[in-house]
């Protein structure tokens, strides 16, 4: 490092606002299960304005609201720990800036078509 | 797994679909090159609880009041089209990770379960996880430069495999041979779960009376 002045804390220090310290010392949400990770989260048409959210959930927030997106692609572009990302989304739901569409099982997938498309899709790759 | 919104987003854009499909097999038989080669790596933070198991590897020094640890996991995404998005997640090839499995493999499409020919037996707890769950799963023999060439029914013999479960010698680090693994898990899951107008016109109109047997 060519700074002369020591840098206090490193990657392995872990990050400098502590995990416990976003979710308010919460390991999991509020009530419902834990989100999967291919549930989709979509910001709420009518968001009120959120002066009161973190800047961890206003992060969140602003990802889900280009496009519906899956738990798992918003705990990856945030940089955030997946339980946390859980936990926050938790309140975003409780607080109805966002909405959850829970994964369904591929037995029960609806559209005889979709796996025709993804071995086109492969194909194509 | 399938997550279908059925009405429009109210974005304006498709109903996304995501899919999910595991990548196991032991330490260092490629899981990663897989999914790398054939998507783009995107990493997936998740905290794991440190335990004695994890001690001699993750370096306590200095943070020793630390309780748990991040643990970086890989995953891909390959978009189809619009709306339509395949996940692959490789799976934690340590045993320390196994508890993660659960959770990975809830709802999954299928699984990919890699294997080195020179250490075959670290796919076997892989194999034997997706059997007992029943999930649809293809072996992928990752051709290791050097390594001794098998025929797939010797592989499928040493596996034990169910007769119907595809055995693919292929080389991870190539996007078109990784391909090819995934088409034929795919293909394998398409006759897993038929379509449902297959399903129909299988009965029209329910079972047919039986011929009764003569006296």
């Amino acid at each position: 490092m060519s700074d002369s002045t020591p840098q206090w804390y490193d990657d392995e220090a872990g990050p400098l606002v502590r995990l416990y310290a976003m979710t308010a010392g919460r390991a999991r949400s509020v009530g419902e299960t834990s989100l999967d990770l291919m549930a989709t989260i979509e910001a709420s048409p009518m968001v009120p304005d959120a002066p009161m959210l973190s800047p961890e959930k206003l992060t969140l927030l602003r990802i889900c609201q280009r496009l519906p997106q899956t738990v798992t692609d918003i705990a990856s572009e945030a940089g955030l720990p997946l339980g946390v990302v859980r936990v926050l989304l938790g309140d975003l739901l409780g607080a109805g800036y966002i909405t959850i569409s829970h994964p369904i099982q591929p037995t029960q997938l609806p559209d005889s078509h979709i796996l025709k498309e993804v071995l086109d899709g492969l194909r194509a790759l | 797994m399938a997550s279908v919104h059925s009405k429009p987003s109210v974005n304006g854009a498709n109903p996304l679909v995501a899919l999910k499909i595991l990548v196991a097999g032991g330490f260092g038989v490629g899981k990663t090159t897989l999914v790398g080669s054939v998507s783009e790596i995107r990493p997936l933070h998740t905290e794991e609880a440190l335990t004695g198991a994890s001690q001699p590897v993750d370096n306590l020094n200095g943070v020793e009041a630390k309780t748990t640890t991040t643990v970086a996991m890989d995953f891909g995404r390959i978009t189809i089209r619009d709306g339509l998005c395949l996940y692959l997640f490789g799976t934690p090839g340590q045993d320390r990770f196994w508890f993660m499995w659960d959770e990975l493999t809830q709802g999954a499409l299928g699984a990919v379960v890699l294997a080195d020919t020179r250490r075959l037996a670290d796919c076997f707890p892989a194999v034997d996880y997706f059997e007992h769950r029943n999930i649809p799963f293809v072996v992928g023999v990752n051709c290791f430069e050097g390594s001794k060439k098998y025929q797939i029914d010797h592989v499928s013999d040493a596996l034990d495999l169910d007769k119907d479960t595809p055995v693919v010698l292929f080389d991870a680090r190539e996007k078109d041979s990784g391909k090819q693994v995934l088409i034929k898990l795919v293909e394998h899951v398409s006759q897993r779960y038929p379509r449902p107008a297959e399903l129909s016109s299988a009965q029209p109109g329910g079972a047919l009376p039986k011929r009764p047997l003569r006296q």
